[in-house]
């Protein structure tokens, strides 16, 4: 019996530390929604050129940043249970993908919204919107294949190698505005750029931090219930005060 | 500048606030489904417990 218990470490103790967590993580990032939508709405002044309608960038740019970073980060954990058979990490990839699709989706839904008044189109076939959308299917693939493989293990392999080559896309997503003539503007955030107002900076820094902290928060509840879900034959969970209550 | 003004985002309001708006809608949901999901897998944890239990 002891080696269950050494074979079942990981997932066991990582369970109660992400429910510590999620606290942490959750509320700092409603307060920095705020905080950004303040400085978004009330600080940063309204832009020469875009007038209002720039706002939409607050919520635009980090969630299509972090889209792909998400994509990155899954296909990462997806390698390392892939390579190392690590369950911990497979069950991570899983609980990243929703949120990284809801980001893709999003960024999809606001860059149409801010597309159509500047651009005076909802959707152009162009380098940068296509490959964001098919970042959003890949996400979605992702999902699908894991849902129809009844085996977690081997679930875990195929949704592995779907995430690892789409990671390409990723590249592909981000240098887009420079490869190729398009629509989209260069890139919001640049390391030596001056050209945006403080503000602007200060409200974009803000609305980027809490949607890293909405992700983190959101996947580790979502990576305990996948947990318990995987985990359900074992006595460590048949243990949990909240399963014996 | 009033609230009126600032709502209606110079002509942009549709823009502005479709985007926000689904944005909103979108991780409400998110939380929403999170939660339930938390809820159900330690349902039916008790569930098979339970059955477990009566055999």
């Amino acid at each position: 019996m002891t080696i269950h218990w050494f074979k079942y470490a990981a997932p066991t103790t990582f369970y109660g530390l992400a429910g510590k967590l999620i606290p942490f993580f959750a509320w700092p990032s409603a307060i920095l929604f705020v905080a950004g939508i303040y400085f978004g709405f009330f600080v940063a002044p309204t832009d020469a050129v875009q007038s209002e309608a720039y706002r939409i960038m607050f919520i635009h740019v980090p969630v299509s940043i972090l889209s792909m970073f998400i994509y990155l980060i899954m296909a990462g954990y997806a390698a390392l249970g892939l390579i190392f058979k690590t369950r911990l990490s497979s069950m991570m990839a899983s609980a990243l993908a929703p949120t990284g699709a809801i980001f893709a989706f999003i960024a999809l839904w606001s860059g149409a919204l801010w597309g159509k008044p500047m651009w005076g189109a909802w959707w152009v076939w162009d380098a940068r919107l296509t490959s964001e959308l098919i970042l959003l299917f890949l996400y979605l693939g992702f999902i699908a294949l894991q849902a129809s493989i009844d085996d977690p293990r081997r679930a875990d392999r195929a949704g592995a190698l779907l995430a690892i080559v789409g990671s390409v896309n990723v590249p592909i997503i981000y240098f887009s505005v420079k490869w190729w003539n398009t629509l989209h503007q260069g890139s919001t955030i640049k390391f030596s750029d001056t050209s945006m107002h403080v503000a602007m900076k200060q409200a974009l820094f803000l609305m980027m931090a809490a949607c890293w902290l909405y992700t983190i928060a959101i996947t580790l509840v979502r990576v305990r219930s996948i947990i318990l879900e995987r985990e359900r034959n074992t006595q460590w969970v048949s243990e949990l005060e909240e399963v014996r209550s | 500048m009033n609230w009126a003004d600032f709502f209606a985002m110079n002509g942009y309001a549709f823009y502005v606030w479709g985007s926000y708006g689904m944005a909103l809608f979108v991780f409400m949901i998110e939380i929403i489904l999170v939660r339930h999901k938390r809820k159900v897998t330690l349902q039916q944890l008790r569930m098979m417990r339970d059955a477990g239990e009566s055999q």
